[in-house]
């Protein structure tokens, strides 16, 4: 008897079905299964924030999720936010403000800085180191991480401002 | 010509060369979650392996059973050392001279050693089968105590026992008692022993820098994949040294070295980590062998922690003498080094203790006794370089804290005893006490720059002012200033004194021009996040004239990159940064050569300018390296061969001595032990900056790895060998919001022997950061009688501190 679940989710668009393992966690779902490999895994146990995905609005650190869970959801990795023709702001603001080494966090790192701004659109700092404490970089020290969550923050506020 | 109209400054500025702060061309895949790290790697029928790991740390293996393992829907294998014994694998070489087992052979010496490897169609059934895997442990005494471990007759190397006729020797010379490894040392004991005896003063202190681990974001990991078609074993993984491992595994396997090829591909943090070579790769590459078919290996975060690489682990008692006014007349150390299980330290061969002998730091110290005892413990072997040069954190720690003990029995300002102390500009080149020849330095100016830029003395009258607002009862937070003069050594090495497994220590680089004028370049080295591809684009840039965005830089790709053994120890500027500037020198001379011919001059009558070379005296004249290029190609030059390529093998004269001034201030509340800190200035000299905004990075994260091993991270044992810090619950990594912002700043002396004068820098900030915060602790309460506490200072060991200096009322 199999004791796989018919799944169905939604990733980045579009729409997946598959027969899973309840246990199946999600962040291999996404890796293995769907050869989304944007979102990384660093540990496993939530620390980290490699694992960083979007789901229905909320930040979820996809390692400790069961695809179970995530059933009928929708779910943004970092290849939803943008790519080589639809760059997001932050994407280009990481590489301007040199917020990434290894780039090994970046994915999560970014994914959820995009929530943090749409939470709070224009934070301090202190919000914004506060706001991103759930991941983890070994390679910058994040004072040019939160240099550039900052600056597209502001360059998103321009660009609200100019619309209006 | 369209050309002249350019000024020489908008051609520099478009070559994107050295000095730039030019955007780093990795970041479009990394932050588009397009990077190729090796778990990204999914090949047609690959298997996943998995370990089975000892719960003990010291005990006898009496039987293994695999046979519920093996009916796990999905298992294919189950490695024992068993299996691995008809191929000589069961042991392999450490890079320290000694051996490892790859899977337990009859016993285990630590916690989490691997024990039997299932390899089976996901990682899911190979977890499966790990948790059937049904072995019998026979426990035994547990040494977790280096001090201990020489003194028990319990024998934990049963290996390295010899036939009963006296103890064998270790790879480093005689073995004083069966738990002991070597015995290394440097400088003059009887000199210094007797100088200490003369001395006015004496400070004597005991130093230990606890054991810790690198921890990468991305954990260890490979994928073996053998086809036996055409016998060839390709093997991807987090490799900080590709070729290296390439030999390793030819000659451990007998596979003929241009049958293996070794790929690094993107790689999320090493830090050291990823240097050695663990079992995991050697059971994937059985694996694949075994069952013809691909087979990956990634670790988890808590084997990680665990059983790969740790660092530090050194207990060091020093001695250091002066006379009454300050001048420090003579330094004695003796380390008692903790290895663990097997001695897989990363270090060259001849320097068990890597370059511990760099203590004398940054101070014209006349003489000085160092020794180094190793010992084997119940612990994970290891003993890499955490993002330091080989063991020179370990020496710069020692030497910034005796400087603060002498302070404190001289009662002596600790900038004032530093500055009485350093070595001189001109008496570089410096021979120190200890061995090193120092390239060149300017510590003066250097540490005056950062005394006036954090107002030091003001600083001093803020502190005493707040020790009168404590015993006033006005505060409960006292104020630390943590100083720091780092002396490095990184860059190794002469192929003379530095190999590792007889490897030489030299780096390559190898150069193609292509007809249109850009270029591929290939280097022995391979980036974790350094920004490489960026980097020694820039330097070539600078050296031929094509602009940097034109150059694209690989690495790590044993088939197609020269040889080299990698990055680790700051070595990736010094060394291959020179072998980039050297190939690049070749190009430029038979560039010139063919322009002489396009120009119709001789070559002595044309000289390199930014982008081009003119004609002396005629500079309207000119062939930019464009136009060379093409020529290269497309010409029938008489004495010169077609095409425009080169490759450089770098030897390095001498290390580079890269060197910075740090200031901590740091607030700390004695009820909770909690630190704050206020301001963290840096200011380092790495010789020539190829991108400063790379240095500052690399700053940055530096100084953010040196706040956790300073101030909580470690990985702790109780006294059974149970791991206490196996997950990032207990296992410090700061967060964004635990970590302050930096001030950078620098000087500039250009290492004289280095082709563009560059030291090396990623290292630096991590060195001089933990004994600037370590110090910033201690001297928060030297008002108070403390003369030294060990790391890490967590909030616990803080708040005991001042409890036992009774400043809990
Ligand atoms: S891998 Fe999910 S939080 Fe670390
Ligand atoms: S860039 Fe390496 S972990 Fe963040």
């Amino acid at each position: 008897m199999s004791n796989k679940m018919h799944i169905k989710m939604n990733v980045n668009g579009e729409e997946q079905e598959f027969l899973a393992e309840p246990r199946e966690l999600l962040i291999h779902t996404l890796r293995e299964r769907l050869d989304i490999t944007g979102p990384h895994i660093g540990c496993e146990t939530s620390h980290c924030g490699a694992c960083t995905v979007t789901i229905d609005g909320k930040s979820v650190k996809s390692c400790t999720m069961f695809v179970a869970q995530a059933n009928g959801k929708d779910v943004t990795t970092i290849e939803g936010l943008g790519g080589p023709d639809d760059l997001h702001v932050l994407q280009s603001a990481f590489k301007e403000h040199h917020g990434l080494q290894c780039g090994f966090c970046t994915p999560g790192m970014i994914t959820r800085a995009s929530k943090l701004l749409e939470e709070n659109p224009n934070p301090t700092e202190e919000e914004v180191r506060f706001g991103m404490a759930g991941n983890i970089c070994r390679c910058t020290g994040y004072q040019n991480i939160v240099k550039s969550i900052l600056a597209a923050a502001s360059e998103l506020q321009a660009a609200k401002e100019a619309a209006e | 010509m369209k050309d002249e109209v350019t000024t020489r400054e908008d051609r520099v500025e478009a070559l994107g060369g050295m000095g730039c702060k030019r955007k780093r061309v990795e970041d479009a895949r990394f932050t588009q979650g397009k990077g190729n790290y090796v778990d990204d790697l999914k090949l047609p029928g690959m298997l996943f392996g998995d370990f089975v790991r000892s719960p003990y740390a010291h005990a006898r293996i009496k039987s293994i059973n695999i046979d519920k393992a093996m009916a796990v829907d999905g298992v294919v294998a189950v490695l024992t050392a068993a299996d691995l014994e008809p191929l000589g694998l069961h042991w392999m070489p450490t890079l320290a001279g000694d051996k490892q087992m790859v899977l337990a052979d009859g016993k285990v010496l630590f916690q989490g050693q691997e024990v039997a490897y299932v390899v089976a169609k996901d990682r899911y059934a190979a977890a499966d089968g790990v948790e059937l895997v049904e072995v019998e442990y026979e426990e035994l005494e547990v040494l977790t105590d280096p001090f201990a471990a020489l003194e028990s007759d319990v024998v934990l190397r049963e290996d390295l026992q010899g036939d009963g006729n006296g103890l064998p020797d270790g790879a480093h010379g005689p073995r004083k008692h069966h738990n002991h490894i070597f015995y290394w040392e440097a400088g003059d004991k009887e000199a210094t022993e007797q100088v200490l005896e003369e001395a006015e003063v004496v400070a004597e202190e005991t130093v230990y820098y606890h054991r810790t681990h690198p921890c990468p974001l991305e954990t260890c990991g490979c994928v073996a994949s053998m086809d036996k078609v055409n016998g060839k074993l390709t093997l991807w993984g987090t490799f900080q040294a590709p070729h290296a491992i390439r030999t390793v595994v030819s000659l451990i396997s007998g596979i003929e070295e241009h049958n293996i090829r070794v790929i690094s591909p993107d790689i999320g943090g090493g830090f050291g980590n990823k240097v050695g070579a663990y079992p995991g790769y050697v059971c994937s590459v059985v694996a694949s062998i075994v069952t013809g078919v691909p087979v990956k290996w990634i670790e988890d975060r808590m084997e990680n922690l665990m059983t790969t690489a740790f660092a530090r682990d050194y207990w060091m008692d020093g001695k250091i003498s002066a006379t009454k006014d300050g001048k420090i007349t003579g330094l004695w150390c003796h380390t008692t080094a903790d290895h663990g299980g097997f001695d897989a330290c990363a270090d060259p061969t001849k320097f068990p203790a890597g370059f511990m002998n760099i203590c004398t730091g940054s101070y014209d110290i006349p003489v000085a006794y160092l020794g180094v005892d190793g010992v084997y413990t119940n612990k994970a072997p290891g003993g890499v370089s955490y993002r330091c040069s080989f063991r020179v954190t370990e020496a710069v720690y020692f030497i910034e804290r005796m400087i603060e003990v002498l302070a404190i029995k001289l009662n002596m300002d600790a900038s004032e005893l530093r500055k009485i102390n350093f070595i001189k500009k001109e008496q570089f080149p410096y021979k120190a006490a200890l061995g090193w020849e120092y390239d060149s330095g300017d510590y003066h100016t250097a540490w005056d720059k950062a005394m006036k830029a954090v107002d030091y003395d003001g600083l001093r009258a803020e502190q005493a002012q707040r020790v009168e607002d404590f015993k006033a009862g006005k505060t409960r937070k006292l104020m630390g200033i943590g100083l720091t003069h780092f002396t490095e050594i990184v860059g190794a090495g002469p192929v003379k004194n530095c190999d590792i497994l007889g490897l030489g220590m030299f780096d390559s680089c190898e150069i193609r021009i292509h007809p249109t004028g850009s270029a591929i370049a290939r280097l022995g080295t391979i980036s974790q996040g350094q920004g490489h591809a960026t980097t020694f684009a820039q330097i070539l840039a600078t050296e031929i004239g094509l602009p940097a965005d034109s150059i694209t830089i690989e690495e790590g790709d044993t088939d197609t990159a020269p040889y080299g053994l990698g990055t680790y120890g700051s070595r990736s500027t010094p060394v291959a940064g020179a072998a980039t500037a050297m190939a690049g020198r070749k190009i430029r001379a038979k560039a010139q050569m063919i322009a002489a011919y396009l120009l119709e001059v001789h070559d002595d009558d044309v000289e390199f300018d930014v982008d081009r070379f003119v004609v002396k005296g005629a500079r309207e004249k000119f062939k930019t390296m464009k136009e060379i290029a093409f020529a290269a190609y497309n010409q029938a030059i008489p004495g010169i061969e077609p095409g425009l390529e080169a490759v450089s093998y770098y030897d390095p004269p001498n290390m580079t001595y890269p060197f910075g001034a740090y200031v901590c201030v740091m607030d700390i509340d004695v009820d909770t032990g909690v630190t704050d800190i206020r301001r963290f200035y840096a200011l380092d000299d790495c010789g020539t900056r190829i991108n400063p905004m790379i240095i500052e990075g690399q700053v940055h994260g530096g100084l953010t790895e040196a706040l956790a091993v300073a101030l909580g991270q470690e990985i702790a044992y109780d006294e059974m060998g149970n791991v206490k810090t196996g997950t990032l619950m207990d296992f410090f990594l700061p967060t964004a919001w635990e970590v302050p912002n930096y001030e950078t700043d620098y000087t500039v002396t250009p290492s004289p022997h280095h082709p563009i004068g560059a030291k090396g820098v990623g290292e630096s900030p991590h060195v001089g950061g933990v004994p600037c915060f370590s110090n910033a602790v201690n001297d928060a309460f030297r008002a108070f009688g403390l003369t030294h506490t060990h790391m890490p200072h967590d909030h616990w060991r803080i708040w005991k501190t001042a409890n036992e200096l009774g400043l809990h009322g």
